[in-house]
């Protein structure tokens, strides 16, 4: 039973996927640390915290993959998830500040001083304890969504109607966050961070720390994923995705499974976020820009929707060309090409990169039915299900 | 000779009269302008009363040059000059060149905060007078807001000579406030000034109750009190008329921009996360026109706007069907892919526009016809946002009118209730959804040429409406144009209600809140499609 289990959860792809994973998690601080800079094996420091970025990127995607790929769920607003945790984590990294400010106050962060302001306001308290800040992490998405999604999939809003009102949702924070007497900085956000648990954040090691931690956030994050999408759960949610009405039929409660991916998705997202802030140095209320939650639905949809490792690789993939394209001549050219990438994707590759794989695999091996475990239905008329 | 001696005590006597008052007024403005060489601000004070009362002609430049610090002084010479911009000096009194060298010790009159409203008072005093209706009418105003008691014989020779009704209600405004804060003026005068007062009911008439001395009569007291209260009511009223009119102008542009998004999104069932940007190349065009019409043809200016409008239809409509034809016909019945690919077509025209047309704003002009305003009560109506206003009810008309009694208004009205008996009944459907596309989006076009007039013509011109919009839709209920028709109007005016008790910021996210709670309770907007449609 379990080695039948273990071999379902592990599939070649899978495995793969880890192996690639863990190895770049190791050689990637190692080849910053221990080989000297004048090596062109070398790698700089910045490189380390772009791809540290890249990395809290394919979590985000990820969770987005787990509600989309697998329950038909499109959130527009999973960026508002993903910047809820980082400020959580933002806030915990401005208390360790604490005399260091330009205003040298114990307490208070530099911009309440600025703002001449007393007292730390409520919503602050206890960010001086890292556990208290890393709860928030997960509870403050988490509770959102199930508020949100508690409220949504009672009422039966789906499709296109929860994804803009997801919309909405991060417009509104953003709105809130971008006001000064809300608390957390305005529109300059939160930033100027020295350390995190008493380490410089800035230092090379600290760097190679996290991102070596955001790789090992990934490896967890895709396994319970991986564990959600091939259990019994991961079967109804497929069901739901595919013939919604069928499901509830079938006597499946299906708000309470929609409710519970969703929640668990939005933890994962401000948990990327939380990783994302202290390598970025930064968090300001553009981060919940409705741009910046479309923009990732387009990664996973690159990697290929309904395969994990699709969602992990089309967020890396992405991302590494928007590096490209905007540190050179080309900057004016990539939201062109992010554009054509939107259409190219869902008019060419509508399976993604990871999907269209898969999908040749299985014709090669004459097996399209074996495809549907992997979240692809097989190749009928239309190619993918129509929410 | 009797007769004739008698004639020439008169001519004498009045000769006499006629030298004895030139000889009065030019002591007068001597005598005042010898104020100004005492370098006091109090003694400078009483010189600005003093000039403002002498009647001189000379009295308005002496007082325009202290207050542009002009004003020069020679304690020696016990004299007082006006120097012009290019540094040469000019006697105060007469007007004359100085010749010579400038006194040793010339130095400007100061002023300080208190003697520059004195002296805004004395010149709106002396401007009482003047032949310029719109001078004397701004003068009553400053006299009234100043409430200069030195002013009062001026406005009274004011008030006498005056013509013009509206002036004269200004000006007996202007002098009911005098009465009202002098100190010795009787209790019956005071609360006939009151009266008045009460009758003006603006903001300022109530800051002027409202700061009546301590040692007002009880009486007076008591009606100002009365009248504070009438004239609250009175401004929170028009308060919520001003509100009500700015809700209905917000409802209107929210109107058009989603009006077109109702049709694609309600009878294709198509998010078109584009047609923000259809609004922007409708502003585009506008701005090309007028471009246009500035180079080859300025006296067609004033038509600028109503060339705009069908070409922008023109313009965003090809644009529409080209995005129908090219991406949108492939994804039908994936609503949730053809939301992203329109995102991305939204990404790609605004980089499109802003690499030809440069990323600032672009100036769009107003003609003349859309510029100005007018005073309606308490509340002032501009032009444009009421052009606007009726542009939008008649695209809106002009729309339902389409979709009711034309041949394609009924094939699109088919098309929604039923695609495939639609087909089987032989309308080409796909034809109708480029068609119905390409009106969605030239209605967006023409939002655009409303909106450049009151809004930036700039590349990110359509983000700011999308949301808003993707709201009304689905606050209103989608393939119903009478629910976008409300919902348009009920967001406008309940954001602008909100804005005065929430801040412009909050009172948004308020309106978001409410409707992300609303759709729990109609999840399908305020007029939803019933029966079989709805699950299609």
């Amino acid at each position: 039973m379990s080695g039948h289990f273990l071999f379902r959860l592990l599939d070649r792809s899978t495995v793969i996927f880890l192996v690639a994973l863990a190895a770049v998690a190791v050689t990637v601080p190692l080849l910053n640390l221990a080989v000297p800079q004048s090596s062109s094996l070398h790698v700089p420091t910045y490189v380390v915290a772009l791809f540290g970025k890249y990395i809290c990127y394919a979590i985000l995607a990820l969770s987005i993959d787990l509600i989309w790929g697998y329950c038909g769920i499109l959130s527009l607003g999973h960026g508002a998830f993903f910047a809820l945790g980082g400020y959580a984590m933002g806030m915990y990294l401005m208390r360790q500040i604490g005399a260091r400010g330009v205003y040298a106050d114990p307490v208070l962060p530099d911009f309440m001083v600025f703002l001449n302001w007393k007292e730390l306001p409520v919503a602050w308290y206890g960010f001086e304890h890292f556990a208290y800040a890393a709860m928030m992490v997960v509870l403050v998405p988490g509770v959102l969504a199930f508020v949100f999604g508690w409220f949504a999939f009672r009422s039966r809003v789906t499709g296109v109607y929860l994804s803009i009102i997801t919309q909405a949702m991060t417009y509104a924070l953003m709105l809130g966050f971008f006001r000064n007497n809300l608390g957390f900085g305005g529109n300059n956000g939160l930033t100027d961070f020295k350390d995190v648990l008493g380490f410089n954040v800035q230092a090379e090691t600290t760097r190679n720390v996290l991102f070596a931690l955001s790789c090992l956030a990934l490896l967890l994050g895709f396994l319970v994923c991986r564990f959600i999408v091939t259990s019994k759960l991961g079967k109804i949610l497929i069901a739901i995705r595919d013939a919604e009405a069928r499901a509830r039929f079938l006597g499946y409660r299906v708000e309470s499974y929609k409710l519970f991916v969703f929640t668990l998705s939005a933890c994962m997202a401000g948990i990327a976020g939380a990783l994302y802030v202290p390598q970025v140095g930064i968090i300001n209320p553009s981060e919940f820009a409705p741009g910046n939650s479309i923009e990732p639905v387009i990664w996973v949809a690159v990697g290929g929707r309904g395969t994990l490792v699709g969602a992990a690789l089309g967020a890396v993939l992405v991302n590494y060309a928007k590096t490209y394209f905007t540190s050179g001549a080309l900057a004016q050219y990539w939201l062109f090409a992010l554009g054509g990438l939107f259409i190219a994707v869902t008019l060419l590759l509508p399976r993604g990169i990871v999907g269209t794989l898969h999908h040749w695999t299985a014709l090669r091996r004459g097996k399209i039915a074996a495809a549907a475990a992997d979240g692809v239905t097989p190749a009928r008329a239309e190619p993918l299900p129509a929410e | 000779m009797r007769c004739s001696r008698a004639w020439l005590v008169a001519l004498l006597f009045g000769l006499s009269l006629l030298l004895g008052q030139t000889a009065t007024r030019a002591s007068t403005i001597n005598d005042a302008i010898a104020h100004f060489t005492a370098d006091d601000f109090d003694e400078t004070g009483a010189g600005i009363s003093e000039v403002a009362a002498s009647g001189s002609p000379r009295a308005a430049v002496i007082l325009q040059a202290l207050q542009n610090g002009q004003l020069m002084f020679s304690a020696e010479r016990k004299a007082v000059y006006v120097q012009d911009d290019a540094g040469k000096l000019w006697d105060a009194v007469t007007g004359d060149a100085v010749g010579g060298d400038p006194p040793a010790d010339l130095d400007t009159v100061n002023i300080n905060n208190r003697l520059r409203s004195a002296i805004d008072a004395a010149l709106g005093g002396l401007t009482l007078l003047s032949a310029d209706p719109a001078k004397r009418l701004d003068a009553a105003e400053a006299v009234f807001k100043s409430r200069q008691a030195s002013a009062l014989p001026t406005l009274e020779a004011a008030f006498a000579k005056e013509q013009d009704g509206r002036i004269k209600y200004v000006l007996a405004q202007a002098r009911a406030a005098i009465v009202l804060t002098s100190p010795d003026a009787a209790t019956a005068d005071k609360l006939a000034a009151v009266e008045i007062i009460r009758q003006r009911g603006d903001q300022d008439a109530l800051a002027l109750l409202l700061s009546l001395p301590d040692g007002t009569a009880v009486p007076v007291m008591r009606a100002a009190n009365a009248a504070i209260a009438a004239i609250q009511q009175r401004l929170a009223l028009w308060d919520a008329v001003q509100n009500a009119w700015y809700g209905l102008s917000l409802g209107s542009v929210l109107l058009l921009a989603a009006i077109g998004l109702a049709i694609t999104f309600g009878v294709m069932g198509v998010i078109n996360m584009a047609h923000g940007e259809m609004v922007m190349v409708g502003a585009y065009v506008t701005f090309l026109v007028q471009n246009a019409i500035r180079g080859y043809a300025p006296n067609l200016f004033d038509y600028s706007l109503a060339i705009s409008v069908p070409s922008a239809f023109i313009a965003a409509g090809l644009i529409g069907i080209l995005i129908e034809r090219c991406i949108i016909r492939f994804l039908y019945g994936r609503p949730l892919e053809t939301l992203l690919a329109t995102w991305g077509l939204s990404l790609i025209l605004q980089q499109a526009v802003r690499t030809i047309f440069g990323p600032n704003n672009r100036e769009v002009g107003n003609p003349s016809f859309m510029s100005g305003a007018f005073d309606v009560g308490g509340i002032t109506v501009t032009y444009n946002r009421l052009w606007i206003i009726c542009f939008a009810l008649a695209v809106f008309v002009a729309l339902l009118g389409l979709l009711r009694f034309t041949r394609f208004g009924l094939e699109m009205r088919a098309v929604t209730q039923n695609r495939a008996m639609a087909a089987s009944m032989g309308i080409r459907t796909s034809r109708i959804d480029a068609l119905t596309f390409g009106l969605g989006s030239g209605i967006a076009g023409i939002a655009g040429v409303a909106l450049s007039q009151i809004d930036n013509v700039s590349p990110n011109l359509g983000q700011g409406y999308i949301i808003d919009s993707f709201m009304v839709v689905v606050f209103g209920g989608v393939g119903n144009l009478w629910g976008t028709f409300v919902g348009a109007f009920v967001l406008g005016i309940a954001n602008k209600f909100l804005e005065p008790y929430a801040g412009a910021v909050l009172g948004k996210i308020a309106i978001l809140v409410l409707i992300i709670l609303f759709i729990q309770k109609r999840p399908r907007g305020l007029f939803a499609l019933k029966g079989r449609a709805v699950e299609a």
